[in-house]
């Protein structure tokens, strides 16, 4: 493909194809952005083309930290999903480490397992697990979403490491144990730190979907000052009056700031995290 | 496994246990099993229970048997949730995988920015879904929608579109937003699997006379066949059990004719207090579900 470098040829085949993608998969972002630099009044005037901004404006902005909850959702967003990270990546640290390295009677089994469970969604548990967090006196409670992400984490964080401890060879180990190291010794000094591009990707794979979850966040923290970012912002900024455009545009933008920020810097392990599932099973 | 209770032994012995094997590798499973047990095996079981319960929320039911089962095959809604669920889950799959495949094609060529192009195309897959959603909340705004505006702008129509309003079009208004979401999803797996495939074979079809198509239908085809499937299926199963691009654009209406089963046992078991019901509602999309996972299982393991 890399063939012809007429100038016709590479617009045909990439820039028209491109400007389509970027327009079609940027546009959204692009009229959030705007619509949150406008002050309210210029919505309505439909003198003006509303794909630009005529006044720039940041009330839409100061409003939200001003008259919202929106500082304490992103404080809880923040907390839980640092914590359900860490908590997470700890343990698939190990799930993967024993999958990847270790025989023992049921391990087969158990991997068919973990994959199993990186396929069930949470709309096939969201209610009984409603009365179990009822029922352990966790809701409206950080703990309640702090345990339950994992669910949806340790599977796919596990699978990610253990394809990736299985990259690094054996003798490494084997001629530390000569030297009287422990496993456990070998785990820390020695595999995690060679494993470090694949905990990078986990680590993000988790926090991203920690911060992005919906469901159960609208469920088990049902309390205005207790929400996360996404169901503080739909549930609590759409009121029935048709003045909230800006500041709903504007509350979208900066929630989805932070994922997009670390996103950005961190491409290469995000896109090999995610690709490592399908590519290599 | 018998001297499990010398854990906290001597030293000698817990050193034994954490070095063998066979205990040590149990021993590391168990916080993410335990995990996994409570708040998900537990939970399946619990929702079975409660399917077959006339429970209501905070308020445990009697035994009624299949009865919530066999009540929804009778409801009209049910069935426009599960017919809106397959369109929803199954028709968005293929314009997803062609604008993935077209994507990941543009991006696997030379030029420049392209690790910027890159980062930003995936955008609508990695921010927030109920956020991005609302951009596409306004954009299907009967009175803001930029599209509307466009399209009146060139004459083309005189009204404003109702794109979420008009039970004709929600549906496949939810399903613009969803191949949205979903395309760089296919674009970056693809690109992956494009990546995989050796130069030196295009190089070689080249020189034997092979054009641009053949290429693509001879030598590409054959090395992202595998991933395209997978992306597929996974796109499937998470599109099949979706809830929250629905829940802020029509939240299943108007009229029900968006609700898929996420939303619908929602709106039956939480904003109802129907539990047991909601319960059952759930767990139609268990034997699909299932189906759809066994695929994926079977086809991965005889890869490897």
């Amino acid at each position: 493909m890399v063939g012809s470098e007429r100038f016709t040829n590479r617009l045909m085949n990439i820039y028209l194809p491109l400007v389509f993608y970027i327009v079609f998969l940027l546009f959204p972002f692009y009229w959030m952005s705007i619509v949150s630099f406008k002050p309210t009044n210029d919505l309505f005037d439909l003198k003006f083309s509303p794909f630009w901004i005529q006044q720039f404006t940041w009330e839409n902005y100061t409003y939200l930290f001003r008259e919202t909850d929106f500082n304490e959702w992103l404080k809880n967003t923040l907390i839980v999903s640092v914590v359900s990270t860490v908590l997470s990546l700890s343990c698939s640290i190990f799930i993967g480490y024993a999958l990847a390295r270790l025989r023992f009677p049921g391990s087969n089994f158990l991997g068919v397992g973990i994959f199993l469970a990186y396929l069930v969604p949470p709309t096939l548990l969201f209610l009984p697990l409603a009365q179990v967090v009822a029922e352990l006196a966790i809701y409206n409670t950080y703990w309640a979403l702090i345990l339950t992400y994992p669910t949806q984490l340790i599977p796919f964080a596990s699978w990610l490491l253990m394809g990736y401890f299985r990259t690094i060879p054996r003798e490494i180990e084997e001629s530390a144990m000569a030297d009287g190291c422990s496993r456990l010794q070998i785990l820390v000094r020695m595999i995690l730190p060679l494993s470090v591009p694949g905990l990078l990707s986990a680590g993000i794979f988790c926090f991203t979907l920690c911060w992005n979850e919906f469901l159960y966040a609208l469920i088990f923290m049902s309390s205005g000052p207790m929400k996360t970012i996404p169901v503080g912002v739909v549930s609590d900024l759409i009121k029935a009056d048709t003045l909230f455009w800006g500041s709903l545009m504007a509350a979208a933008v900066l929630g989805s700031f932070p994922i997009a920020f670390i996103y950005s810097f961190f491409v290469k392990y995000y896109v090999s995290g995610l690709t490592a599932g399908a590519v290599k099973g | 496994m018998a001297r499990q209770g010398e854990l906290r032994g001597t030293a000698v012995t817990t050193g034994s246990l954490l070095e063998r094997e066979s205990s040590l590798g149990i021993i590391l499973m168990l916080p993410g099993a335990l995990v996994l047990m409570v708040f998900m095996a537990y939970p399946f079981f619990l929702g079975i229970w409660l399917s077959l319960t006339d429970s209501m929320i905070g308020q445990m039911g009697e035994y009624i048997g299949f009865r919530n089962f066999a009540d929804l095959l009778t409801d009209s809604i049910f069935h426009q949730t599960a017919w809106n669920t397959m369109v929803y889950a199954l028709v968005t799959v293929p314009f997803k995988a062609a604008l993935g495949l077209g994507l990941a094609l543009v991006l696997n060529q030379h030029m420049r920015f392209s690790n910027p192009i890159r980062a930003a195309v995936m955008m609508p897959w990695i921010v927030p879904t109920a956020l991005s959603t609302l951009g596409w909340f306004m954009i299907f705004d009967p009175v803001f929608s930029p599209i509307s505006w466009l399209f009146k702008h060139f004459g083309l129509i005189t009204q404003n579109i109702n794109f979420l309003g008009d039970p004709k079009l929600a549906i496949s208004s939810v399903c613009l937003a969803n191949i949205w979401r979903g395309t760089p999803f296919f674009g970056i797996t693809i690109l992956a699997g494009l990546q995989a495939v050796p130069n030196e074979l295009h190089e070689a079809a080249a020189i034997d006379g092979a054009g641009m198509w053949h290429r693509f239908r001879h030598v590409t085809v054959p090395h992202i066949k595998g991933v395209v499937l997978i992306a597929a299926l996974l796109s499937v199963i998470w599109t099949f059990a979706d809830f929250q691009l629905i829940y802020v654009l029509t939240k299943g209406g108007p009229a029900n004719m968006t609700h898929i089963f996420g939303t619908y046992a929602y709106q039956i078991g939480l904003v109802a207090t129907d539990i047991g019901l909601g319960a059952a509602i759930a767990l139609y999309m268990f034997p699909i579900l299932s189906v759809f996972a066994i695929i994926l299982l079977v086809y991965l393991r005889r890869e490897e």
